[in-house]
């Protein structure tokens, strides 16, 4: 489903964010990005949603070059992919409700639609009571939920999440780590990056360890059949 | 589908510009000075116009004839100042009518009445002559100054020819370099407002710049992106315009009430009201324009994939 090749970021001579990795993510794996801070994860996702383009080689998501696509095709690249960051980015003057309601409409999805899926979905991740909350107004586990929930509302083939659990307190954290293997049991590729062991622990599925851009292991013991 | 996006980013863009508060107020702030000082450009010209056209009208050719003068001779100097192509109007003014007029403007003062009466009329006929164009009066002063030109007419009947030309062309000049001076100070001011206006408005887009990442994060084209900050930056605009308006109401009272004893014959209220419309016009489409278009080079800059 992802595939990259030989692919390298380099900001400067002195400063290489990635250095020729390779690695291919087939559907439905959950596979978890680990390294210190500066190690080169999240300029990794940056590539995947077309953020950042590589100095050399390619991204692939399925068959398509993603640095190929022009100034239109991105955003429907995007809508294939749901988001989930570290400092949740949610719109600050849109209510859960309508933060959530934003991505189906840019997805071109009626109004009907919305109405129906956004309560829904917020249910899921046990927000049903917050629909009409600023994010101001909810705490930072409450947030990332949202954000899970704004991630996954468009159904994405790929779900890509830097640094999710990173401003929560471990009560939060395992919340959120459960919902996201949830998601990935109903067949959602995920993409998770993280420097907390007990995260990956949790987890237990392919870790994928990057150290000065370069790919240090790639454990597949965890990897799914 | 268009009608619904269209709907969703009218919708979010008013709903934006109302949680954003002071950043939509600071906006429509700026909006308003830049419109305020249009507006005021506009009416200023038209105050200025009006003194000119005022002092125009006040150009005339008085010509005093002595008291014994024969009313015949006056009516054929009359009919034939009336013959000139250049004269628009000429005024007969009987001595009878300015020995009435003299008793009416000074009916408080007895002495003087009394006086009047024991002396009899002593007032002559006036003509008053007025040029098509205040540049015609040179040709109608030689008219009158050339025996031959005025004709049959006996030159011993007339008292005194004034003419009150230089002083008005002096005054008009005068005029003429104000509004030379006022338009490129306002120009200047105009610049600044709308420099002001584009910063504020630069500002309040650039404080929303993370927001623009997250949607264009989640898939959003650029119609969605920017459409909601443009609905943002016309709502300013549109309510810039109205302060304004509101704001340059009491602007002109204040103007009329402390110029009205010196230039009496302009009514800026009147003329502001009676060009509501097209003052209106112009600063609505002033404004949204403003508005539009500050909002659109903002937002281009953190709109590019």
């Amino acid at each position: 489903m992802i595939y990259f090749d030989k692919v390298s970021k380099i900001y400067n001579p002195e400063t290489v964010a990635l250095d020729k990795v390779s690695f291919t993510i087939e559907p439905g794996e959950f596979v978890s990005i680990v390294g210190h801070s500066g190690a080169g994860k999240t300029t990794l996702l940056k590539m995947i949603l077309a953020e950042d383009k590589p100095s050399s080689g390619k991204v692939f998501f399925e068959s398509v070059d993603v640095h190929s696509l022009n100034r239109f095709a991105i955003p429907k690249l995007r809508r294939r992919v749901g988001s989930v960051f570290q400092d949740f980015r949610l719109l600050p003057n849109k209510t859960a409700y309508e933060n959530i309601a934003f991505a189906m409409e840019v997805a071109g999805r009626n109004e009907a639609d919305i109405k129906n899926d956004v309560p829904h979905v917020l249910d899921i991740v046990g927000l049903g009571d917050r629909l009409w909350h600023f994010p101001h107004e909810l705490s930072g586990g409450e947030r990332q939920r949202v954000a899970i929930a704004r991630a996954i509302i468009n159904q994405p083939d790929l779900l890509i999440a830097d640094e999710p659990t990173g401003s929560l307190d471990p009560d939060n954290a395992t919340e959120v780590i459960e919902i996201l293997k949830k998601i990935n049991d109903l067949g959602t590729t995920i993409i998770l990056t993280t420097h907390n062991p007990d995260v990956i622990e949790k987890i237990a599925k392919r870790v994928i360890e990057i150290e000065n851009g370069r790919i240090k292991s790639d454990d597949k013991k965890h990897k799914i059949q | 589908m268009i009608w619904i996006n269209l709907k969703r980013i009218l919708y979010s863009g008013f709903v934006n510009f109302w949680r954003n508060g002071l950043v939509s107020l600071a906006s429509v702030l700026a909006i308003t000075v830049s419109l305020y000082t249009i507006g005021a450009l506009m009416i200023g010209s038209a105050f200025l116009n009006g003194i000119i056209d005022e002092i125009k009208t006040k150009v005339d050719i008085s010509i005093s004839f002595k008291s014994t003068a024969d009313t015949n001779e006056i009516e054929a100097l009359k009919k034939s100042l009336e013959a000139l192509a250049e004269v628009k109007e000429v005024t007969l003014i009987t001595r009878e009518e300015e020995y009435e007029a003299f008793k009416q403007r000074h009916q408080d003062n007895a002495l003087l009445l009394q006086s009047l009466d024991e002396v009899g009329n002593p007032f002559g006929a006036r003509i008053n002559v007025r040029a098509l164009d205040p540049a015609q009066y040179e040709s109608i002063a030689n008219f009158l100054n050339n025996e031959e030109g005025s004709l049959s007419v006996n030159r011993s009947i007339i008292d005194q020819i004034s003419f009150k030309k230089d002083i008005v062309d002096r005054l008009s000049r005068i005029i003429a370099l104000i509004k030379r001076v006022g338009l490129v100070i306002s120009t200047v001011m105009i610049c600044l407002a709308i420099f002001a206006t584009f910063n504020t408005i630069t500002l309040a887009i650039y404080i929303s710049r993370e927001e623009i990442s997250v949607m264009r994060l989640v898939g959003a084209g650029n119609v969605y992106v920017k459409g909601p900050f443009l609905v943002e930056g016309l709502t300013a605009g549109f309510l810039g315009t109205l302060l304004a308006l509101f704001g340059l109401y009491p602007s002109v009272a204040w103007v009329k009430a402390t110029t009205i004893n010196v230039f009496g014959g302009i009514d800026l209220v009147s003329y502001y009201i009676s060009n509501f419309p097209m003052i209106f016009l112009v600063l609505l489409s002033s404004g949204l324009a403003l508005g539009f278009i500050a909002s659109y080079l903002a937002v281009r800059r953190y709109t590019r994939i």
